[in-house]
């Protein structure tokens, strides 16, 4: 991985019922992901995606771009900004910053359709 | 009115979790991880680790329940209701595997304000039983309306 190379793009569609299964592998049942009344009762377009999924897509997307070992992705850190919505496809996409002694650094970020989900985000990998 | 910072600094007792080789299928099955390795304890021996590997994003699995009691501290004093998870920051260490059990610690890292808008930053810090780092958390929450 050099200076300028673009990661693979990851894209995924999270499924009508993707934000229950995340509730209930993560412990975070909060309504606003997985209760649609409530989530517009509070003034959102729908239920939204639990932020820390699309974190985890964000880090899938780059240890797969450094080999595929989960050992390779050694720091993640994002802002969570326009919310995610089921059923509609994420893209995560990057481009390597910078790389020295086999550490690569990748500014990397997740959106669906215009919307940027997650940005600003910056992963440290050690390709194996 | 300024944001209250008097919490700054404080820490939570640790919370110790365990973890199960099947708890990780579910968490990797949820975030649509496949790789084999973490439903397989073959091919997890083939590729060196301990015993099944958790997804480096399952810190949110075993980190939860040390952050919960540290985000709705009444100290601290967060509104929830007007709360939003702005960022996130992840440094691992060890990897984390099917039977190790996780200590974490979490403390208020910093509350400030900027635009109306309270920041209340969390540090955690979790390690194995055998006390060596898995993870490292940097917990950002952003309240409108401080």
């Amino acid at each position: 991985m050099k200076q300028g190379d673009e990661i693979p793009e990851l894209a995924v569609t999270p499924d009508k019922y993707l934000p229950h299964r995340y509730a209930g592998a993560s412990g975070d049942f909060n309504p606003i992901h997985i209760d649609n009344e409530f989530a517009q009762q509070v003034g959102l377009p729908r239920n939204i995606l639990h932020g820390l999924y699309s974190m985890a897509q964000v880090a899938r997307a780059n240890a797969a771009a450094a080999g595929g070992d989960p050992r390779s992705l050694r720091r993640l850190k994002v802002q969570f900004r326009g919310m995610g919505v089921p059923e509609s496809e994420i893209k995560v996409t990057g481009r390597v910053r910078e790389e020295s002694d086999g550490t690569v650094i990748v500014d990397t970020e997740a959106t669906q359709e215009m919307n940027k989900i997650i940005r600003n985000a910056e992963a440290e990998l050690q390709p194996s | 009115m300024p944001v209250d910072d008097s919490a700054k600094g404080k820490s939570f007792p640790p919370f110790e979790y365990e973890v199960g080789k099947e708890k990780i299928a579910e968490y990797a099955r949820a975030v649509c991880e496949d790789n084999p390795v973490y439903f397989e304890r073959d091919k997890a021996k083939e590729a060196g680790f301990r015993d099944i590997p958790a997804p480096p994003m399952f810190a949110v699995v075993y980190s939860a329940g040390a952050m919960g009691p540290a985000i709705t501290d009444p100290e601290v004093g967060i509104n929830l209701m007007a709360m939003v998870h702005g960022g996130q920051e992840f440094s691992w260490g060890e990897p984390v595997c099917a039977g190790d059990t996780i200590t974490t610690t979490a403390e208020v890292a910093d509350i400030s304000e900027q635009d109306g808008k309270g920041f209340y930053v969390f540090e955690s810090v979790s390690k194995n039983q055998d006390g060596d780092e898995v993870v490292r958390g940097t917990w950002t929450n952003i309240v409108r309306g401080v």
